[in-house]
């Protein structure tokens, strides 16, 4: 059992009861919600004739469904199902009085964009949403979990959950990240190395000097993907990075307010003598960009690695899953990923659709070009990061490279909108799942990396190395990054 | 009317039983069992039509040999380790149990996965990987062959075999007990839930 990690913590100050069940009740401090996974749940409250509990510590957006064209974007949407998906939620969030980010407020976005940057999540809370990837709101040192639409039923009426404590396992993260590597890469390697269920029962704390030297937004990347390990939440304890990002943002309190939250966000980091379940570590010095191979996210090789044979798996379930993978990925065991043709590149998501990436990106695509086979899409994550990089001219650079320069969403994440896979498409993508028909068709094949090997493999039309369009890049791609540059 | 906090969570679900479907894989996604684009309704009404809808039709759309098109009418799916993973969507679960899926031996669950399950009344009990896959190669053997779930007891009994299985002890105590309902649990509990929040410095500070 873990002991005085900010996980306890947490927990204890949310805990309202234990139920029957076993289970503990546990205040949700607050709940993000978006079109496709609430109607349901909207639905069971009124046919229980019950109201929603908080609405103050409820806020919504659209993301799975919205049109990243602007002119897609007009009401009603052309996608009937789409637009009453919408409408719903606008009905829902207007009954209940649940503040709404809608297309016209500027602040649109998907929900896990959303949330940190506008300083809705803070360390020490709970948070839920009817999406895996909540556990990105973790990066600020908060529980977050992914919920069905029971729960989010659950949530709406009652403002909690039921939930089971988890493991605390402790992820040491050792190194220093060369020059083209990034968050992406550290959390890839994390799932590599404990698998894509490993963390099933637990909850990762990420720590040690190659997650204390990212920044917030590398934090959100790496605790997005804890998800696709196994580890339904994850979290970075809070530090001076933190409260840096915090201060000044819309729902931040300023001042005195600011100095008086921030002794309680102090007061539930982890103890220096903190209990774990278990502690692991993980090397990323001299890391080397990762790409998948495979139809998971923990089929995955640092790019200058041959793609692995199914028998070097000691265990029978991941060499069958590797021989599927080779199967629909169409490639051999021994070859490299470098050279891999691309059809399509994808550079967005709750993952990687935040600032940082599209300038990482758009380093790349300054004086280059997008392969002329190649359909590439930029996707920022909210419409306050489309703003952001507008005003830096960043938009110009993609654009003028050949990308598409689109409005927020979810997008080709998983194709619930126009923007998807055809045929046996290959995507180089900064999404975070690589499953068989994630990207809108089934012949379709992904292949998860950084923002910045995304546009490395726009430009060549293949799979490539980034760091051989960066300065300091590398020396062959043997993985000798010396050095490091800011 | 007064509020109703508890809408069918109340029913003791002690066994389940009827015929089976092997659904072999480890590491089966939901984005799988239920793909992204079928999530456009604001219902689950429809969802069993949509269930596996890719793996279970050929290139022409034609339903091919998928498991699901070939042991219709069953009621307890056998899936291996992993079963769930990914996206958080309870289409998958709501699918699988409108398709007609009462009850689940697996070698192991992704979390959402199974809480979604609890959620909506279906036991999902684990058994290691030869118990499972000797159960898979069964009903293949015997389409027709009744299997029974007993979830107070945690066996699974199919042909003259009874298995030991393991029932994760929330679901057990929610299932057995019919407490599965969480919203009624937790609903009766809001006086608590203000003292909670009341120690919370910034939900105070938000007011």
């Amino acid at each position: 059992m873990s002991e005085g990690t900010l996980y306890d913590k947490v927990w204890d100050r949310h805990k309202v009861t234990e139920l029957p069940n076993g289970q503990d009740q546990l205040f949700v401090g607050l709940h993000l919600v978006h079109e496709v996974t609430s109607p349901q749940a909207f639905g069971m409250l009124r046919e229980r004739d019950l109201d929603v509990a908080y609405p103050d510590r409820t806020f919504a957006t659209t993301d799975h469904i919205a049109p990243t064209e602007a002119d897609k974007r007009e009401r009603p949407l052309a996608d009937d199902q789409a637009e009453e998906m919408l409408s719903a939620l606008e009905r829902n969030v207007s009954d209940s009085g649940i503040t709404f980010f809608g297309f016209e407020s500027g602040k649109q976005g998907i929900t896990h964009v959303v949330a940190p940057e506008l300083g809705l999540s803070q360390p020490g809370m709970t948070v839920a949403c009817g999406d895996s990837h909540t556990a990105t709101h973790g990066a600020f040192g908060s529980i977050g979990v992914g919920i069905g639409t029971s729960q989010i039923r659950d949530v709406l009426a009652t403002g909690c959950i039921a939930a089971d404590k988890q493991k605390v396992r402790r992820v040491n993260v050792e190194g220093e990240l060369g020059e083209g590597v990034y968050a992406k890469d550290v959390i890839l390697k994390v799932i590599q190395d404990l698998g894509v269920d490993g963390g099933v029962g637990h909850v990762y704390e990420y720590g040690g000097p190659a997650i204390e030297a990212l920044d917030m937004e590398g934090r959100l990347a790496v605790c997005n993907m804890s998800i696709e390990g196994g580890a339904r939440a994850g979290y970075i304890n809070p530090d001076e990075t933190t409260y840096e990002y915090l201060k000044g943002r819309e729902y931040v309190p300023e001042g005195e307010a600011f100095e008086e939250r921030k002794t309680y966000w102090e007061s539930i980091s982890s103890d220096a003598d903190a209990e774990y379940d278990d502690v692991v570590t993980v090397d990323a010095d001299g890391l080397d960009p990762l790409v998948t191979w495979g139809i998971n996210p923990g089929q995955v090789i640092e790019i200058s690695e041959p793609v692995p044979h199914p028998d070097d798996f000691e265990a029978r379930t991941d060499r069958e899953a590797a021989e599927q993978a080779l199967d629909h990925m169409e490639i051999e065991a021994g070859q490299s990923m470098l050279g891999y043709d691309v059809d399509v590149a994808f550079l967005g998501t709750c993952t990687n659709g935040r600032l940082s990436d599209f300038r990482e990106a758009a380093r790349i695509l300054e004086n280059h070009d997008v392969d002329e086979d190649v359909r590439a899409l930029a996707v920022p994550g909210s419409e306050t990061v489309r703003a952001q990089c507008e005003a830096e001219g960043i938009d110009q650079t993609f654009i003028e490279a050949g990308f598409q320069w689109r409005r927020a969403g979810c997008s080709m994440c998983l194709a619930m909108n126009d923007d998807a896979l055809e045929g046996d498409e290959v995507c180089a993508s900064s999404s975070n799942r690589n499953f068989v028909g994630r990207q809108g068709s089934k012949e379709g094949r992904t292949v998860l990396m950084s923002p910045a090997m995304v546009a490395a493999a726009a430009v060549e039309g293949e799979v490539a190395d980034a760091r051989d369009y960066l300065d300091d890049g590398p020396t062959g791609g043997a993985g000798g990054v010396e050095e490091v540059a800011d | 009317m007064a509020p109703d906090a508890n809408a069918g969570g109340d029913q003791h679900i002690t066994e389940v039983s009827g015929t089976g479907v092997p659904i072999p894989g480890d590491d089966v996604d939901t984005d799988q069992i239920l793909p992204a684009q079928f999530m456009k309704e604001v219902t689950f009404d429809n969802m069993a039509d949509y269930l596996f809808y890719d793996a279970r039709r050929d290139e022409d759309g034609e339903l091919n040999d998928h498991p699901l098109n070939r042991f219709d009418g069953a009621s307890i799916a056998v899936v291996n380790s992993n079963f769930g993973c990914g996206s958080s969507r309870e289409h998958a679960p709501q699918a699988m149990m409108r398709w007609g899926v009462d009850g689940i031996v697996g070698e192991s669950y992704a979390e959402i996965f199974r809480d979604n399950c609890k959620s909506l009344g279906i036991p999902a009990v684990t058994a290691d990987h030869e118990t499972v896959v000797a159960l898979q190669e069964w009903i293949e053997a015997n389409p027709d062959g009744h299997i029974d779930i007993d979830v107070e007891g945690e066996t699974v009994t199919y042909g003259d075999t009874v298995i030991d299985v393991e029932v994760d002890d929330a679901m057990r105590e929610a299932l057995v007990e019919g407490i599965w309902d969480t919203t009624a649990l937790m609903y009766s509990n809001r006086s608590k839930v203000d003292e909670t929040v009341a120690g919370l410095p910034y939900v105070e500070g938000d007011d």
